[in-house]
């Protein structure tokens, strides 16, 4: 074959592409809108867009694939020369798995219960490559070193639903890595995962583009993903592309308002300022209307943009952008404005948690005779901490860590095993819910992760916001409807939002309500329970203000749980590392993040990813998942980098004091990174 | 600035409306419904548009043909058969139309509150029903049957009863399932009384599936009405019943076939035309229907 | 696990006796007056009870015959004169025929048809095998009975529209007068089923798993029968087993219209005689054949289903 032929033909190509469905009035919404991108050989491509921009449509129909219910409007997609749309089953069935393989987003759920893992494998082999069926056993369990995953051979024999997350993700790869395919499609492989394994597994995908030159087509929300494994970034928004570049130019200096937006609204580890929050959400599907999609949140729009649709144009810088006033958007800054000062807090403190030791598991019959209640395998173990009044004390950890027990046992929803938990003034907080009193009910209240939950779906926002006035309050009448009122304003939410069901409000408003249900009982803690995870990147930003908005008002302390350290670091005073239940560091923010960490922090640290091409991340520990802490010693020994010896497995780690109440829980003496 | 005060009543009634239209939307719903409410409108004013009285014996008409004096002809004792079609579902209805609300609201209450109750007590209360559910639905009946006689006053207590039973698991899944969720423990935490949590959080989530079980529950008891009459334990003669009249006219078939058929046209379209609306009704209400148990 | 299901399975079967025994002590009468009849007073009833032991407690009486029926013998009838084991038999036979005709044929047939119905959904099979389900499903059993004897035996009369044969007859001889009825309870059988099948079916066909087996580019009919199906067919094996129950009730209507001499029809008629030992046994051994078979299912569940096993195996 001639070279020329080869470099002629774009690899993946997606000619003026429109998908969508066919609506109520039978007319045709739109999913996708006039897509035109190309991906060449062993280039590794970015898709950026949040829910609701096509992204995942868009991935699909690379594979000539369609949910049920979406249709072609018009347009091609087609790879190496193959349209995709009009190729028979049978020939498509060769190409899927076999040429271009795809790593699904959430693997648990794509892997078939009833078979084993390496029987799952085999078929992909058995497809896609001309190798004997006897040979199978052994390349499978090839695969799964090629994936890094520890004993294969055992994995081999397993049950999707036996294995971690992390492990699920890779044998997904793997699965997709048997057909040894030129290109890969990855829809949101790292959602939902730990840092350390989501750090973990880019790090494997890009050695296996580099090492095997598959093209990449990456599709996520998340930058810091991005900027880590892809050389090309799109970025999509309403079913449209709106910025196309370089991986430097669209993550350093995005050439659209709405990337710009976007890029302003993820906390970063080095900005020590509040996110700015990008207002409005995106037009559903079909409700574009003549103008820009973005006219509506865009701060540089003008009247023509909301008529005349923007084309995409190349700049000088050779990136394309749809937008009229290209040349504008240096206006809108990259980061955000309100700087997050170290505050002066009385010392008066408002929380004093002691040995609080909690476990979900009931001790059994058996156990309760034999005296063996109490054993160190308790999900959180002896934590003691306390809480200032006014002050934003961050929980961070992963999965397993403990942190939404915590909160829960502080809400009365959990007693604990033993321990003490004391409130402004020394007097001890009664375990139980029903054992409050109605006063220490309402200084303490609980904000939960996910809206869709935690909202009653057949209850109206008035309804929702009535219940905590009236109980605590006992408002009814006028005085109810005004303080109702009054609340959605302080969550900047219309008054008309009152009548409406939870269903008809976004993922963003309903996390509002949340908020303002929990301040109508002028608390004086707030729990929040990873608030901000369950929702899209630049919402998180608008929740994060508000939260600063309104503690300033009300001199509120929060305790702030979250996976997320960059989101911790932006509104906390002071935060507390935990591993497996048990306290590992506690201090001021800056001295956490700082360079003196427990081994664990240090490890967590390293694997955030900044959305910056130029970053790389420390991986120093790998990213086994643990079932259950270690019976004696540190919590930590099993992964921990910085091990001594033995003295880790046996004896409890010391306490290390440092200045300004940090502490450390360690056998090291020198803890500097 | 000034709120309403009046959003809750136009809350309830709308939703309502939508319900009701959105099942009507669907070809199913809309057969189904009409079949319900024309056999309930038929149920009352039957009496008033039937062409004669349902005891009249006519010895000279015995088993004939359709005629223009008798549409559907005469039964083995001369009695008209339109007649009695037209009407055999009046004790039926009535019957069941009671039994089945109080069947669901005292399952649904029990249901509920072992839901709530957990632990031990649930426990020991589901393998009772368990056990209680292995006996053929017969043998209970006729067992209460046989003890306290055939009267509407023993048969609607009975059927609501044992038809409640069923809908203590259904209640009690249901329950289960809200119980776990967000805004439950959010209503805990703020410290609302189990009471409250009960009315405000929980009710209103569980009703829904309780309204298709309802609906549901009304069919299967009808069958087991029709069927006790059937087997000479329910409605006493000379009440017109549809399944007093199958087995009846059961041997006679091959002279007179209309003196089944005409019952059972009336009885199956009833059972149909519920079921139709309560699958409708589940579509409407968003309820997931996997599950279908016999009893 | 298996340990517990099974003590659970015979904690059931003994809350069943407990409340059959007392369901039939609510019976007014006892076996003295449905024997002795208008006789039924005085003296004459005095030394009926003693002679069959009816003026123990109530409690004496449940051990003694709970006692006596786990050892295989339920005693015998109210006029004293026959084994009830014996009287049983051949009516447990004749049922039993029934039942496994109708299962033979019904669950297999239900298979085929859900998977059929749910493959080529809202096409012209599935409309009309879903529709001729929903017609099955809710007509009563009687109802469905008489019209097939209508069609069958009084139009066309192709077979016998009520048994004649005797309740001890050999088997051979219940031919072809049983198929009529193994065809009723077919009918509502496989309906129900189906149903349930086709459901799942459905769901799993929208499955993520599915949807990557396609990407995968397995074929269409690799991915029905190793992925879809096995997934799917798990909760049809509860279905399949409510159903069976519902065949040990269904079975009394059935064989009352077409005249089978069964346990069924026993059962009913007893009632009626007041022949309460009959009564109490029959109930306990059709609660218990209930409960075997719910056993079974779930111990089916467990094996199919690897979520279920191998929990078990990882305690951590």
């Amino acid at each position: 074959m001639k070279p020329t032929d080869v470099k002629a033909r774009d690899f993946l190509a997606i000619n003026d592409l429109s998908i969508g469905f066919r609506g109520r009035a039978g007319t045709m919404v739109p999913v996708l809108r006039n897509i035109s991108l190309t991906v060449q050989r062993g280039e590794s491509v970015g898709l950026v867009g949040e829910s609701g921009s096509g992204k995942s449509t868009l991935a699909l129909s690379m594979m000539g694939y369609l949910k049920t219910g979406l249709k072609v409007i018009e347009g091609s997609v087609s790879f190496d020369g193959i349209e995709m749309f009009s190729q028979a089953r049978k020939s498509l069935e060769t190409i899927r798995g076999g040429r271009l393989a795809l790593i699904p987003q959430n693997s648990g759920q794509s892997l078939t219960p009833t078979l084993r893992i390496g029987a799952q494998i085999a078929e992909a082999l058995k497809l896609h490559s001309s190798l004997a069926e006897t040979a199978h056993s052994a390349r499978v369990t090839e695969l799964l070193s090629q994936v890094r995953l520890p004993d294969p051979s055992t994995i081999s024999e397993r049950y999707p639903h036996e294995l971690s997350g992390g492990q699920q993700q890779r044998v997904a790869i793997a699965m997709a890595l048997a057909g040894e395919p030129e290109a890969l499609l990855l829809d949101e492989p790292t959602t939902g995962l730990d840092v350390t394994t989501q750090a973990h597994i880019l790090e494997l995908l890009r050695d296996l583009a580099r090492d095997t030159g598959m093209a990449m087509v990456y599709v996520s929300h998340d930058l810091g993903a991005i900027a880590r494994v892809c050389d090309r970034v799109i970025v999509m928004y309403a079913g449209e592309v709106v910025l196309e570049g370089s991986a430097k130019q669209v993550l350093r200096d995005p050439g659209h308002p709405y990337a710009r937006g976007l890029l302003a609204s993820i906390p970063q580890l080095k900005d020590t300022h509040l996110p700015r929050a990008l207002d409005g959400r995106p037009p559903a599907p079909g409700l574009v209307g003549n103008g820009c999609a973005f006219v509506d949140r865009c701060v540089i729009a003008t009247e023509n943009c909301g008529t005349a649709r923007p084309e995409l144009t190349q700049g000088p810088s050779g990136a394309k952008t749809r937008c009229h006033h290209a040349d504008r958007v240096d206006e809108i800054p990259l980061i955000g404005q309100r700087e997050v000062h170290e505050r002066n807090l009385p010392e008066t403190i408002s929380l004093n948690l002691d040995d609080l030791t909690i476990s979900y598991a009931r001790p059994s019959l058996l156990e309760k005779l034999r005296g063996r209640e109490n054993q160190s395998t308790a999900t959180v173990d002896a934590i003691t901490l306390a809480l200032r009044k006014g002050e934003t004390l961050g929980l961070v950890g992963e999965s397993g860590s403990g942190k939404s027990t915590i909160l829960k046992s502080l809400a009365g929803l959990l007693p604990p095993l033993h321990g003490t938990v004391d409130v402004a003034g020394g007097t001890p907080l009664p375990a139980r819910v029903e054992d409050r009193s109605a006063a220490q009910l309402r200084q303490i209240q609980m904000i939960f992760q996910n809206p869709d939950e935690s909202l009653n779906p057949r209850q109206t926002i008035a309804q929702i916001l009535a219940q905590p006035l009236k109980l605590y309050f006992g408002l009814s009448g006028e005085a109810l409807n005004e303080r109702s009122a009054q609340l959605l304003e302080q969550v900047r939410l219309g008054v008309h939002y009152l009548d409406r069901l939870p269903s008809q409000l976004s993922g963003g408003e309903k996390q509002r309500v949340a908020v303002a249900r929990a301040f109508a009982a002028e608390p004086d803690l707030v729990l929040c329970d990873e608030i901000t995870s369950a929702l899209d990147v630049s919402v998180q930003a608008a929740v994060l203000e508000l939260l600063d908005d309104l503690r300033r008002e009300n001199d509120t302390s929060y305790v702030f749980v979250s996976h997320d350290l960059a989101v911790v670091r932006v509104l906390s005073d002071r935060v507390a590392v935990l591993y497996q239940g048990r306290l590992c560091e506690i201090g001021p923010t800056k001295d956490v993040y700082g360079e003196t960490s427990h081994p664990y922090t240090e490890v967590l640290l390293g694997a955030v990813l900044e959305p910056d091409p130029d970053f790389s991340p420390t991986l120093s520990a790998n990213d086994a998942v643990e079932l259950s802490p270690p019976k004696a010693g540190c919590p930590f020994q099993r992964r921990c980098p910085k091990r001594i010896g033995d003295v880790c497995d046996t004896v409890i780690p010391p306490r290390r004091d440092f200045a300004d109440g940090h502490t450390i829980w360690c056998h090291r003496e020198n803890l500097q990174a | 600035m000034t709120v309403t005060t009046s959003y809750h009543r136009p809350r309830r009634l709308a939703r309502f409306g939508t319900v009701i239209s959105d099942i009507l939307a669907r070809p199913s719903g809309a057969i189904g419904l009409t079949l319900v409410l024309g056999h309930l409108v038929l149920a009352f004013i039957g009496p008033f548009i039937v062409p004669y009285d349902f005891t009249e014996m006519n010895s000279g008409l015995m088993l004939s043909k359709p005629s223009a004096a008798h549409w559907l002809g005469a039964d083995h004792l001369g009695r008209d058969t339109l007649t009695r079609t037209l009407l055999g579902g009046r004790e039926a209805i009535l019957v069941t139309g009671i039994a089945t609300p109080l069947a669901v609201l005292w399952g649904g209450l029990v249901g509920i509150f072992f839901g709530l109750a957990g632990g031990r007590v649930d426990e020991v209360l589901m393998r009772v029903v368990d056990a209680f559910l292995s006996l053929p639905w017969i043998l209970k009946m006729l067992v209460l049957i046989v003890t306290f006689g055939t009267g509407i006053e023993v048969l609607i207590p009975t059927l609501a009863f044992f038809y409640g039973i069923p809908v203590i698991r259904i209640a009690r899944a249901a329950t289960h399932d809200v119980v776990a969720r967000d805004f439950v423990q959010a209503a805990r935490a703020r410290g609302h009384s189990r009471g409250t949590i009960i009315r405000r959080e929980l009710l209103p989530n569980v009703r829904d599936a309780l309204l298709v079980e309802g609906a549901m529950r009304w069919s299967w008891m009808l069958l087991a009405f029709s069927s006790l009459s059937f087997l000479g334990f329910g409605v006493s003669p000379p009440t017109p019943d549809w399944g007093l009249m199958i087995a009846d006219a059961r041997g006679f078939m091959s002279f007179s076939p209309l003196g089944v058929l005409a019952p059972m046209v009336g009885l199956s379209s009833l059972i149909i035309g519920i079921n139709l609306t309560a699958d409708a009704l589940a579509k409407a209400l968003g309820i997931d229907r996997a599950q279908k148990a016999p009893v | 696990m298996l340990l517990r299901r099974l003590g659970l399975g015979a904690i059931t079967v003994w809350l069943v006796s407990i409340i059959i025994f007392v369901g039939v002590e609510m019976l007014p009468g006892d076996a003295c007056t449905a024997f002795l009849e208008r006789e039924a007073q005085g003296k004459l009833l005095e030394n009926c009870r003693e002679d069959l032991g009816l003026n123990r407690s109530a409690l004496v009486r449940y051990a003694d015959w709970a006692g006596s029926a786990v050892r295989g013998d339920l005693g015998v009838s109210a006029n004293g004169q026959k084994q009830i084991s014996e009287l049983v038999g051949y009516r447990l036979r004749n049922t039993l025929l029934l039942a496994s005709g109708a299962m033979l044929v019904g669950i297999p047939l239900a298979l085929f048809l859900g998977v059929v119905a749910a493959l080529w959904r809202d096409k012209l099979v599935d409309i009309f095998v879903s529709t001729t389900a929903i017609f099955a499903m809710t007509i009563p059993e009687f109802v469905s009975a008489t019209l097939l004897i209508l069609v069958f035996s009084v139009w066309l009369g192709w077979v016998p529209g009520i048994v004649l044969t005797s309740a001890d007859a050999p088997l051979i001889e219940f031919f072809p007068e049983v198929l009529l009825p193994i065809a009723v309870l077919t009918l509502v059988m496989t309906a129900h089923i189906l149903r349930t099948v086709r459901s799942s079916v459905i769901e799993t066909l929208a499955s993520d798993y599915a949807q990557m087996a396609t990407l995968k580019g397995v074929p269409y009919w690799q991915i029905v029968f190793r992925h879809i199906l096995p997934n799917a067919l798990l909760p049809t094996i509860n279905v399949v087993a409510l159903t069976i129950a519902w065949l040990l009730g269904g079975v009394v209507v059935i064989e009352t219209v077409f005249n089978y001499p069964g346990l069924g029809r026993m059962m009913i008629d007893s009632i009626s005689d007041r022949d309460l030992p009959v009564t109490q046994a029959i109930a306990l051994i059709i609660a218990s054949v209930y409960v075997v078979v719910n056993l079974a299912a779930d111990i089916l569940t467990m094996l199919a289903n690897p979520r279920l096993r191998t929990v078990h195996m990882r305690k951590g």
